[in-house]
This record gives structure tokens, C-alpha cells and sequence, in this order.
């Protein structure tokens, strides 16, 4: 029983970034960008986090911890809105190639990332590791009261702030989508911009609108997983593939915000399962690891065969739309 | 705003295309984008590290062609990339988003390794090379055939799956790395063969990279030909403009996205043999070193052109190397590289809209 719950923990506790990622991703797809900078957008989202809260922890003598999760938050939303509008201004104003830039943004992210994180410290004066133990303890705050019943509260309010934070906003952003106005005139900047237009809805504002609203999405993804994951601390590359899973959640979630909650947890738990299958020797570990992407590929293949119009992707999706170019 | 008032507001600018390109045009643009990325990674630079520009430029120079080793490991490295992007490019031709190059080359890079390991002193050279040759053109084959075939069956999306197909591939390494550790519990391979150098590709005409250079200019030049003059080049461009077209045509596209991916993905298995055999010697879950998604970017930047293809893979390896430099000359975190490449990137992709669009403000539209 006891491991379950650890199991079931963790598999959460890995899920939550993938679906902050997997969340912002969906918004900006469903306005037919396909941003591929989801990873670099997680980093840049992780590392702003991290740097305002070791600077605030630094500046003042008694860090308050509320403060400094304000200001990571802030900080984190602000750097994933960022890769976001770079990416917009690139493929929406100026017309370059979608997927080429989305790479072009993963690797400034992902370069900015460790960067700073491997020079954060050197550069203010040499103190080691980064440590925002004080901030990072804010966001490892679990629930109170609720987190004290028996294996329900384990399992589910034994968690910080963010964990809550990321299944709202698959809530939120599925309300949006599929019950709200706006979100239909979204849907139809996915999937024919041209028609939306005719319509008179402007493209252009849905389009950055979402894609900024996602990068910011993508950039808490990378903040929950330096601040509640890793306590507050970086580890250069130690971010790993998530982001690229993150993507391959849109597809295993069809694109629904609410499916991805569940995706998540299943991604979460596929990552962390070799290590829970008693008698794996090494070799075999690495063989499931390779779970979640043959899972992907699968469901990409299912749904490709399948061919229902609702689970396929927006119409548009990683094309340009130019009003003149009809 | 009181025109808006009136009813019909005129925009502050009007976008067109320009009618016909000039070749000067886009040389100017792009050189004026790729320095104004550098005054701006100037500026970068100097905010995050008060490091004087001129200096950390001068370093940058001095890593990547600074001494006759620098140099020649920028022309490796020129090389490796150069291939994946020639690779790569007669899917791109087609318009098959591949981007899985990152797992096409570390899957034949996987079959030379695991030939040189189990056979390297067994076989005499010739045929050691042969079949580590036709193992990783076999293996990159193989990872670029599959997605193919479901995007020619049934439409499956081709770039989300030929990136799942790279971190299958990394696991495949990493499952590999576990029976090949050297010395065990080493969690690595260490350097193949080291006392024997059974699978090294030799030297020639005294060039430590001579045999690199060789396959590297031969597949660039024999891509350039099939894409420009051969038959089945023709018909890649066919269904890379119209599929509808090609189809009408009588081209069978199924066929040919197949045997396209066939190629690319063979090709990108061949690099990985280079960067068994003519560089590193050991393979690791991070030997394509990102190269198959920088690849993407630089066949994307040269329009598929082979020959532009190398400046830019030079400009890039080069500006890779020396930021690689300022790292350990300014004790800094070499990560800096692929910032100031993030940087380039975005401005020279950013400026080809100048080049293909003529920006019209209001006031001069009015008097035209």
C-alpha cells in the first residue's frame, strides 16, 4: 500500500510540469501555430523563476517566502510569455517558418536555461550552489488540514500550490475552448483562418493572444519543476526531454485540456515505472523507459487510422495564413 | 485616431510581395541581419557579463580557427552537420517535415558501434568498413522508412512522430551503453577499440579528417545532382509543390515519400558512422549533439541549396566553437553557444521577410 501511494505521488509529481507544458501547448495550437519551442519556453519559464527568487532571497535579509514565490510567479509567466512573443512576432508578423522557429526558440531556451543556471552563482560573486530553499519551501507547502487525512489526503493534497494551479487551468482552459465565445472564435482561427477572417475575427490577435498566453503556460511548467520538484535548486540539463513530452501529450490528449490531466498522471507514471517493477536489471529499465514516446506514437498512429474528425488536429495547424496570399 | 471617424481608416503600412527578387537585396538583408544579431549578442553579452564585446568576439574567433587543431575541429564538426542537413533535405524537398534526423543518426551510429565492437577485431579493414557502412545506412534507413510509411498510408503526422522516433532512439543507446560499458559501471562506452583503432577511419593525404571530408563533399554533391537532374528529384519537387498535382501526374506519392525517406533517413545513418568512426570513436545518448534539429534550421536557412548549406553550417559549427572558447577563457558556462545561436537564428530567419515583402508606410504610399 505504502509504495502505491510513493508510486502514485511521483507519477503525479512528474506529470505536473509535463502538463503545464501540454496545456500552453494546446492553447497555442488551437490557434494553428505549432510552437515547437515548448521546451525552450520551459526552461527560460524555470530559470527566470529560479534567478528572481536567488535575487530577491539575496537583496533582503529576512526573505519572506509569499513574496518570493509572487515574484518567481511573476518572473516565470513574464520569461515563458517572452519565448512566446519571439516566436509570434517570427511566424505571425514577419511569416517565417513555424517549425524551424519553434527549434530556433528551444535552443535559445534551452541555452538560456543553463546558462544561468550554471552562471548564476559565479556571476553573483561565487556562493556555490543556488539554493532558494526559502521561496521553494513556499511552494511545497501542502494543503493544510486536508493533507493530514490518511492515503486520500496523501495521494491527493499532499501537494504545493502549482500541483492545484495546473489542473485549474486544464479546467479553466477547457471551459475557455469548448463553452466560451472567444473560444470558439479560437477554434476557428485553428482551424481556418480564412473563414475566421471572412467572419470578421482577427487572426492575428487570436493568434499571438494564444500563443503568448501558452508560452506563459509553458513557462510555469518549467517553475514548478525547479521550485517544487527540485526544491529550489538547478541542475543543467536536468530538466531532460519533459518538454518534448509535453508535445506529445497535445497528441495523446487530442488536443482536449481535460484529457491531459489524466495523460499526465499516465505519462508520469509510464516515466518513474521502471523503477517500481521489482527484478529490472538495468537493460531493461532503458526499454521502459522508451514507454511514453512508443505510447505517443501509437496513439498518433490509432488516431491517424481512425480519421475522427474530432480528434485530429486544428486544420491550420503550423500553417501561415496571409490575408493576401489566397 | 480622428481618420477614424470617417469610416475608412488607413493602415499605418501596407505589406506586399515583391514581384520580382533581387539577388543583391537578399545578400544586404541578410548581411545587415546576422550584424545586427551580433551587435545585439554584444549587448547581451556585455549586460550579463561586463566582458568587453571586441574582446569575447575576438575570443570567438580565436577558438573556432584559432590554431591548426581548432580549425581542423570546426571543419569535423562543419562537416558532421553539413551531412545531416544535405541528408534531411530531400525529404524537406518534399515537404516531410523529418525531424527526427537526432534519432536517425544515433540509430546508424548505434549499428557502426555495434559492428566496430563485436567484429572490429575480427574482420580485416575492408570488409570492417563495408559492413559498418551498410549497418548504419541500414539502421538510419530503417528509423526514416517507418514514419514514411505511415504518413504515405494513412497521413499520420510526420513531425510529431519522427520526434517521438528520436528519444526511441536514445533509449535503444542507452540500452546499448549498458552491455558495451567500458570499464564496467562506467555507465559509458569509453573510446571503441583504442589500442587496435579497428574501425578508425584512417588518414589521408596526411589529413586527420581527409576520409570525412571525402564522403561528406561526395554525398553533398551526389544529393545536389539527384535533386536537380535525376528523375526521382523531379518528382520529390512534384510532391513537395502540389500533392494533388503529383498525383494527376501520374507520380505514385505513396512510392515516393517512402523511397525519399529511405534516402534521408540512410543518409542521416551515415553521419552517425562519421561521428563513430571519423570523430568521437565512442557513442552516447548525446552524440548527435542536437544536430539533427540544427540541421532542420540550416537546409530551412539555405532554401535546400547544397552549397549555401555549407556557409551556413561553417557560420554556425564556428560560432558554436567559439562560444565554447569565451566559456573557459572568461570562465563562463559554454551554454553561451547555443544562445548567441538562438540569437542568429532569430534574426536571420526574422529578415527573409524583407526579403520576399515590401513594407509601404502611409505617408509614401499616398504619394505613389
Amino acid at each position: 500500500m505504502g509504495a502505491i501511494i510513493i508510486f502514485l505521488q511521483n507519477a503525479i509529481r512528474q506529470g505536473i510540469c509535463i502538463l503545464f507544458g501540454a496545456n500552453g501547448e494546446i492553447l497555442t495550437e488551437k490557434s494553428g501555430n505549432l510552437n515547437l519551442g515548448v521546451p525552450g519556453m520551459m526552461y527560460m519559464g524555470g530559470i527566470a523563476g529560479l534567478a528572481a527568487a536567488f535575487m530577491y532571497e539575496r537583496a533582503v535579509e529576512t526573505p519572506n517566502a509569499v513574496v518570493g514565490m509572487l515574484l518567481s510567479l511573476a518572473a516565470a509567466l513574464a520569461a515563458g510569455a517572452l519565448g512566446g512573443l519571439v516566436f509570434s512576432v517570427l511566424t505571425i508578423s514577419l511569416r517565417a517558418n513555424q517549425n524551424v522557429t519553434g527549434l530556433a526558440l528551444t535552443t535559445f531556451g534551452v541555452g538560456l536555461g543553463n546558462f544561468f543556471g550554471g552562471s548564476l552563482s559565479k556571476l553573483a560573486g561565487g556562493v556555490g550552489q543556488i539554493s532558494t530553499a526559502v521561496t521553494a519551501s513556499a511552494y511545497r507547502t501542502k494543503l493544510p488540514l486536508l493533507s493530514g487525512i490518511p492515503v486520500v489526503g496523501d495521494v491527493l493534497f499532499s501537494y504545493g500550490l502549482l500541483t492545484y494551479l495546473a489542473v485549474a487551468v486544464s479546467i479553466v482552459l477547457s471551459w475557455y475552448l469548448n463553452r466560451t465565445r472567444q473560444g470558439l472564435c479560437l477554434r476557428a482561427v485553428g482551424e481556418n483562418p480564412a473563414t475566421a477572417d471572412a467572419a470578421g475575427i482577427n487572426v492575428s490577435l487570436y493568434k499571438y493572444v494564444s500563443t503568448l498566453v501558452g508560452g506563459a503556460i509553458c513557462g510555469l511548467g518549467g517553475l514548478y519543476f525547479v521550485m517544487e520538484y527540485s526544491g529550489g535548486t538547478w541542475t543543467n540539463n536536468g530538466f531532460g526531454d519533459r518538454g518534448w513530452l509535453a508535445v506529445a501529450l497535445v497528441i495523446f490528449a487530442r488536443w482536449r485540456p481535460l484529457n491531459a490531466i489524466w495523460g499526465s498522471l499516465l505519462f508520469g507514471a509510464l516515466y518513474i515505472l521502471y523503477l517500481y517493477i521489482p527484478g529490472l536489471d538495468r537493460s531493461a529499465q532503458e526499454i521502459f523507459k522508451m514507454l511514453p514516446y512508443v505510447v505517443t506514437i501509437v496513439v498518433l498512429i490509432l488516431t491517424s487510422l481512425r480519421k475522427k474528425k474530432e480528434d485530429q488536429p486544428p486544420e491550420s495547424l503550423g500553417l501561415h495564413y496571409f490575408r493576401e496570399d489566397r | 485616431m480622428a481618420k477614424g471617424n470617417h469610416g475608412v481608416r488607413e493602415p499605418l503600412f501596407h505589406i506586399s510581395k515583391r514581384q520580382e527578387s533581387s539577388l543583391w537585396l537578399a545578400i544586404v538583408v541578410r548581411l545587415v541581419a546576422i550584424l545586427l544579431a551580433l551587435i545585439v549578442c554584444g549587448v547581451v553579452i556585455v549586460a550579463l557579463t561586463g566582458l568587453n564585446p571586441v574582446q569575447v568576439y575576438a575570443a570567438i574567433i580565436d577558438g573556432a580557427v584559432g590554431s591548426s587543431r581548432r580549425l581542423w575541429v570546426t571543419i569535423r564538426d562543419t562537416l558532421a552537420l553539413l551531412l545531416v542537413a544535405v541528408a534531411i533535405t530531400p525529404a524537406f524537398k518534399m515537404r516531410f517535415w523529418n525531424i527526427g534526423g537526432e534519432g536517425q543518426v544515433l540509430i546508424g551510429a548505434t549499428a557502426t558501434a555495434a559492428v566496430m565492437i563485436n567484429l572490429g577485431e575480427k574482420l580485416p579493414a575492408p570488409a570492417l568498413f563495408a559492413l559498418m557502412i551498410g549497418a548504419s545506412l541500414l539502421a538510419g534507413m530503417i528509423w526514416g522508412v517507418i514514419p514514411a510509411l505511415f504518413k504515405a498510408g494513412w497521413n499520420t503526422n510526420e513531425t510529431l512522430f519522427t520526434l517521438m522516433m528520436n528519444y526511441v532512439a536514445m533509449q535503444i543507446v542507452s540500452f546499448c551503453i549498458v552491455f558495451w560499458e567500458n570499464p564496467v559501471g562506467s555507465n559509458s562506452v569509453g573510446i571503441i577499440n583504442s589500442s587496435s583503432k579497428a574501425g578508425w577511419l584512417p588518414p589521408l593525404f596526411g589529413l586527420t579528417y581527409g576520409w570525412n571530408l571525402v564522403i561528406v563533399v561526395a554525398v553533398t554533391a551526389f544529393i545536389y545532382v539527384y535533386l536537380r537532374y535525376s528523375k526521382q528529384g523531379y518528382e520529390i519537387a512534384y510532391v513537395g509543390q502540389s500533392v494533388n498535382t503529383a498525383r494527376y501526374a501520374g507520380i505514385n506519392v505513396k512510392h515516393v515519400i517512402v523511397r525519399t525517406m529511405a534516402i534521408s533517413g540512410a543518409l542521416c545513418g551515415l553521419a552517425g558512422f562519421i561521428l563513430v568512426s571519423g570523430a568521437g570513436h565512442t557513442i552516447s545518448t548525446t552524440l548527435a549533439g542536437g544536430r539533427g534539429f540544427t540541421a532542420i534550421v540550416v537546409a530551412w536557412l539555405s532554401k535546400l541549396n547544397t552549397f549555401t548549406m555549407m556557409i551556413v553550417s561553417f557560420l554556425l559549427t564556428f560560432m558554436a566553437k567559439g562560444a565554447i572558447q569565451i566559456a573557459s577563457q572568461f570562465s563562463l558556462n559554454e551554454n553561451a553557444s547555443e544562445i548567441i545561436t538562438g540569437i542568429l537564428l532569430f534574426f536571420v530567419l526574422g529578415c527573409e521577410f524583407f526579403i520576399n515583402y515590401r513594407v509601404e508606410f502611409r505617408h509614401r504610399r499616398r504619394e505613389g
